[in-house]
């Protein structure tokens, strides 16, 4: 479809970010997303810009621009409202097609998923899922390589210092094998990125009133949108901020003897850290805590500065979504249970008399502080 | 009316994967299984031929033993299988494979009151982009996260989820439903399905089958036709040891609060 591909990469410049908002309200991972372009952007020597998409939403640059966009092109229109595959994948692909960014990153969420991959069908492009380190710069990517791999030097000595391409990398087969991909012979390089793994910048007032918003015409019809949203739902549930939690006490099959202690103890344990609870798949399927409570590959992403692990086998589904944790405690009856491959503490016992025991000596830690 | 499923053969990751001390994976330890979201799409088919009575074909792209696992779908009830199979299509990144499993779903007949369905996305490259690729270019709508389908006449009715919630969203057929394990219990083969499933109809799609559809094309498929390709790939460095604290008594937990303070945990 477009054609402008394969002919001179040299036209495409810029590094964009999908702006996704919800019901007017920005999505907190787009703010992670335009710190990282900020960095791409310096190390190409190029602009920043998002792509915003809505009615009546041009307020939210000022905040984009906080974070490093240097511009902010604003589509707005009624029909862009909520989202919709068909209207959001053809307002984005025509100003892409226009615009000709070089670097296009969207966040992985069940949104970003969906409106990725329909995008880059449509530009004929290639789209990298769910990555979780970007780099352009080839010294930045070798030093990455050093703290990050288990290669040896000779393999990554002769990686052409000229590349410019954006090498994506993310896990695969959950976590125990990272690819580094490129899209060297088309563009835009686009990528979703796993939100809650890219570091959010600070904010800059000066930036945030220096930011450039350019209204662009939006060109959609009914007859483009062959869906209709009947209605969104938020469900009303407490928020469980697992991404963003400093501490979180997990849970899994080892509480099924007494599941309402169980979670009652981990609950108590998480307060005295501040943090969430998290659960394992098991604590997910059996009913016992809800979905946004789940750790793991299908579930969400987490690197707290503590992660205990309460009861959990640690299959590499739950590991994948947990092992980059600063710290990990384990506390299992099994004492070959997996998850005490990834802790940095594991106790062999019984939960139910330890973690009291746990709550204890924190309090008087804390106390004799 | 017909319902198409596209379903991958993926490596059994659930607790069998194994890293060999090198730091590679173990694969002779891994056995192959239907990939967990297709199969509940595969279900989402079913029920749907279930109450309309509609022909369910499922197409799958890989190797010739990938016969084994379209089998297994007949003996759950499938009518037919298609698999798509050929050299010039291996090393497809998803923009290729969507383009090969397009044309193949084309040559099977996408008709107005047709629904495609998928899984979500697949164990093994965990990507959830082949579904959306397919609708795209096969032009139709598509709904992703599906955790409930309503399909009455053309209209198609599903609940889709979100991070936070759903949307309730109606289309018409043709479309493309990527569904995920929430939207029903797949069934098992039967003994009477496993006995059938022999004398289903299997056909095999290679390169020259294909060949004259526009999307199929040498810089379209294969690893020829991938815009992405693997820059490197490594493993991450295994972690150090962890320590056992010794007696789930008081001392050990006094000791942990000791080691967490010591970090600045607490």
């Amino acid at each position: 479809m477009a054609e402008f591909n394969n002919t001179n990469l040299a036209d495409f410049s810029g590094v964009w970010v999908f702006c996704e908002q919800r019901q007017g309200e920005l999505q907190p991972t787009v703010l992670e997303l335009i710190s990282e372009a900020r960095k791409l952007a310096d190390d190409m020597g190029v602009e920043v810009c998002g792509l915003l998409l809505g009615d009546k939403v041009e307020g939210m640059a000022k905040e984009l621009g906080a974070y490093g966009a240097d511009k902010v092109y604003v589509c707005d229109d009624p029909a862009l409202a909520t989202y919709t595959t068909d209207a959001y994948a053809k307002v984005i692909c025509d100003v892409v097609m226009e615009k000709k960014p070089e670097i296009m990153l969207i966040a992985a969420t069940n949104i970003g998923r969906d409106l990725g991959p329909r995008c880059a069908a449509r530009l004929h492009t290639g789209l990298t899922a769910d990555c979780t380190h970007l780099d352009v710069d080839v010294e930045k990517y070798i030093a990455f390589l050093k703290e990050n791999s288990t290669l040896p030097e000779a393999q990554y000595a002769s990686i052409n210092k000229e590349d410019r391409n954006l090498k994506m990398t993310r896990p695969a087969f959950g976590g125990h094998l990272m690819a580094t991909i490129i899209c060297p012979r088309f563009r835009p390089q686009m990528a979703t990125v796993r939100p809650g793994v890219l570091k959010k910048g600070e904010y800059n007032e000066e930036k945030a009133n220096a930011v450039v918003v350019e209204k662009l015409p939006v060109a959609i019809s009914e007859a483009d949108i062959k869906t209709r949203v009947l209605e969104v739902v938020k469900e009303a549930k407490e928020l469980v901020d697992l991404t963003g939690a400093e501490v979180v006490v997990s849970v899994g099959r080892g509480i099924s003897k007494d599941v309402e202690k169980g979670i009652e103890l981990a609950k108590e344990l998480a307060a005295e850290f501040g943090g969430v609870l998290g659960g394992s798949r098991a604590a997910i399927d059996s009913g016992w805590l809800t979905a946004d409570h789940q750790v793991g590959q299908t579930g969400k992403t987490v690197h707290p500065k503590l992660y205990i692990a309460l009861g959990i086998s640690g299959a590499i589904q739950h590991k994948a979504g947990m092992q980059d944790s600063e710290c990990i405690v384990a506390v299992n009856k099994n004492d070959t249970a997996p998850i005490f491959d990834v802790a940095d503490y594991g106790i062999c016992g019984d939960l139910f008399k330890v973690v009291p025991l746990m709550i204890e000596a924190i309090r008087a830690a804390k106390a004799g502080k | 009316m017909k319902a198409i499923v596209c379903v991958k053969q993926v490596p059994d990751t659930s607790g069998k994967v194994a890293v060999n001390p090198d730091g590679t994976l173990n694969r002779a330890s891994m056995a192959t299984i239907i990939n967990p979201d297709d199969k509940n799409a595969v279900e989402a088919a079913l029920t749907l031929k279930d109450n309309t009575g509609c022909e369910v074909v499922v197409v799958t792209m890989g190797p010739p033993p990938a016969e084994g696992m379209l089998r297994e779908l007949l003996a759950m009830g499938a009518d037919r299988g298609v698999l798509v199979s050929g050299r010039e299509f291996g090393g497809s990144d998803t923009f290729a494979t969507s383009q090969i499993l397009a044309a193949a779903i084309k040559k099977i007949g996408v008709d107005a009151e047709d629904v495609v369905f998928c899984g979500r996305q697949a164990i093994d490259g965990d990507t959830a982009q082949v579904g959306s690729q397919i609708a795209e270019k096969l032009n139709i709508p598509q709904i992703s996260y599906a955790a409930d389908v309503k399909i009455e006449g053309k209209k198609v009715t599903v609940k889709r989820m979100l991070e936070d919630g759903y949307m309730t969203i109606e289309t018409q057929t043709p479309c493309l439903l990527t569904c995920i394990k929430e939207l029903n219990e797949p069934r098992y083969m039967s003994v009477g399905g496993i006995f059938d499933c022999y004398q289903k109809p299997v056909e095999v799609y290679d390169y020259n089958t294909l060949k004259d559809d526009p999307l199929i094309e040498v810089d379209t498929i294969g690893l020829k036709g991938s815009p992405t390709n693997i820059f490197k790939s490594f493993t991450p460095p295994q972690k150090g040891q962890g320590r056992m604290l010794e007696g789930a008594d008081k001392n050990t937990a006094a000791e942990l609060a000791a080691e967490l303070l010591k970090k600045h945990i607490i």
